[in-house]
């Protein structure tokens, strides 16, 4: 490990897909994540790469689908209203298999909503956003280290299996500083991009990168590929972070901010005799299903605590499937919960 | 052991930095650290806080509902906050620009004439230090030493000429 140093985490995602080899950066600015186009505008001409602060978001991400198919490594960043924006590209890009790191710093909505933190963007992020059957990578980081390591992960996540890998964090994440030490270590994976559009020199057969199957028999063999790269990815690429989890009376589920809340929450009870675990989703797809199998009969119930109206809980019912009662606690429009918010829903069902 | 500190005022004052400083020396400790500005809709008003936390075990949540200590350079942010210090907490004051005193009586309170001083200094952005210098003093928080190594991490290079003022700053505030 280097040294350490105390830096923002929309800042540490920015120098986290440097690191990992990203030299192309296409963006729109909006609230809570301009920092990462300002660190990139700045460090981008130093590494020889591109910043582009394109005309809108939908241009960004279009910006995106044609340096993924040339093969470079490419970032975009935004928050909840400009993700909107990009969903078409992203299904674009999803359906020709382009690889890309996408940030979402997720602000609360609907619509302009405000700046401040929120999950509300789940659903859009792990069941779809974007048309047709497709599927991203989204991990959920909680820490500012952990911004780091993922953002690391998500590039090369996205060129192993040619898919979309989004970094999901919110307002607080993004605003907050942390201690980081960045490893001294290669952080670029190699994968096979011959398949990239980077020009024949009359040497090979084109390359097409493409979403279009006008021929209904290869659009569906298309579609069985992708499904059998999610099924791999499923299999390959899920994590999450068990905590406390023997023997407890009841289980959270949290993820990001709001799972550090809930450690501070798992001091405070067992201090008053109520041992809570916690199941955090690191990868908010693929859901860590297993880890919920195998402790569906474990505790008394679950809780899932949410910056939303209830999202990932019907993730957590679906995994639990009736073995014990999910139940739900949420705040919306920015507003966070309290520990004391928090260990009241905890006491109210153990009752 | 836990420090929780709210610090807080109106934008240009060094509220943020202040924030920063700390959490950075707390970090050359070896303690965790953390800092939270705040960038929602109170910030468009003029004012700035950040929430800072000095620890020995890992930081759960960077949001503050209670502090242990606040530090204010305005009248607003004293009424805003101070209900959110815990008992035998500290507060400090700006009193050059802070003209009521707190109301509780069940912490400590230190009224410094921080911007006044810095004033005197010649170098109005010392008031925050001096501020610092307080607290610093008082709760033993960080060590100077510490506090002098983070101003050489966060301050550029071309500004590195100021770190013995800023020291004599935080001294001044100890001291008052």
């Amino acid at each position: 490990m280097g040294e350490k140093l105390l830096m923002k985490g929309n800042e540490v995602i920015a120098e986290a897909a440097l690191r990992a080899g990203c030299k192309h950066y296409f963006g729109y600015p909006i609230t809570p994540q301009t920092e990462i186009a300002h660190y990139m505008a700045k460090k981008m001409p130093e590494v020889d790469g591109v910043f582009v602060q394109a005309e809108s978001e939908v241009a960004a991400i279009n910006m995106v689908y044609g340096a993924a198919a040339a093969g470079a490594r490419v970032l975009t960043s935004s928050s909840s209203p400009g993700i909107s924006l990009k969903q078409e590209g992203i299904s674009y890009i999803a359906g020709a298999e382009l690889p890309c790191v996408i940030v979402n710093i997720v602000r609360c909505g609907p619509g302009l909503g405000g700046i401040l933190p929120a999950q509300c963007d789940y659903f859009q992020a792990v069941k779809g956003g974007g048309h047709g059957d497709y599927k991203m990578v989204v991990l959920a980081p909680s820490s500012v280290q952990e911004l780091y390591e993922l953002t690391v992960d998500a590039f090369n996540i996205a060129d192993k299996y040619r898919i979309v890998t989004m970094i999901m964090g919110d307002g607080i994440l993004g605003q907050m500083m942390e201690a980081v030490e960045f490893r001294n270590q290669e952080e670029i994976i190699p994968a096979d991009k011959s398949w990239a559009t980077t020009g024949t020199e009359m040497k090979r057969d084109n390359n097409m990168v493409t979403s279009i199957y006008i021929n209904p028999e290869m659009l569906e063999k298309h579609n069985q590929k992708l499904q059998a790269k999610y099924k791999q990815i499923e299999e390959n690429e899920t994590r999450v972070e068990v905590y406390n989890c023997e023997n407890p009376d009841i289980i959270i589920t949290a993820f990001g901010t709001v799972a550090r809340i809930v450690k501070n929450v798992i001091k405070t009870a067992e201090k008053e005799g109520i041992k809570i675990g916690l199941i955090r989703p690191i990868s908010l797809w693929p859901f860590p299903t297993q880890e919920f199998e195998k402790y569906a009969e474990v505790p008394k119930a679950f809780l899932s605590v949410e910056l939303n109206a209830g999202q990932m809980v019907e993730d957590v019912k679906l995994a639990v499937n009736g073995k014990r009662p999910v139940h739900f606690y949420g705040r919306m429009g920015g507003m966070i919960p309290s520990q004391q918010e928090i260990l009241d829903k905890v006491k109210e069902i153990l009752k | 052991m836990q420090q929780e500190i709210i610090i807080a005022g109106f934008g240009g004052q060094g509220i943020l930095s202040a924030g920063r400083l700390l959490a950075y020396a707390g970090m050359l400790e070896n303690k965790n650290v953390s800092w939270l500005p705040s960038y929602g809709p109170e910030m468009r008003g003029g004012t700035a806080n950040c929430h800072v936390i000095i620890s020995d075990e890992p930081v759960g949540s960077p949001i503050l509902n209670s502090a242990t200590a606040l530090v204010v350079m305005n009248g607003p942010s004293l009424e805003k906050f101070e209900g959110m210090i815990v008992k035998g907490g500290v507060i400090i004051t700006d009193s050059s620009l802070v003209d009521k005193s707190p109301k509780r009586t069940d912490v400590d309170v230190f009224e410094i004439p921080a911007t006044k001083m810095a004033s005197d200094m010649g170098n109005l952005t010392f008031a925050n230090i001096i501020l610092l210098g307080k607290l610093i003093g008082k709760t033993g928080i960080v060590s100077k030493e510490s506090f002098a190594e983070a101003l050489k991490k966060v301050l550029p290079e071309k500004k590195h000429n100021l770190i013995p003022e800023e020291m004599k700053a935080l001294e001044d505030g100890m001291n008052y």
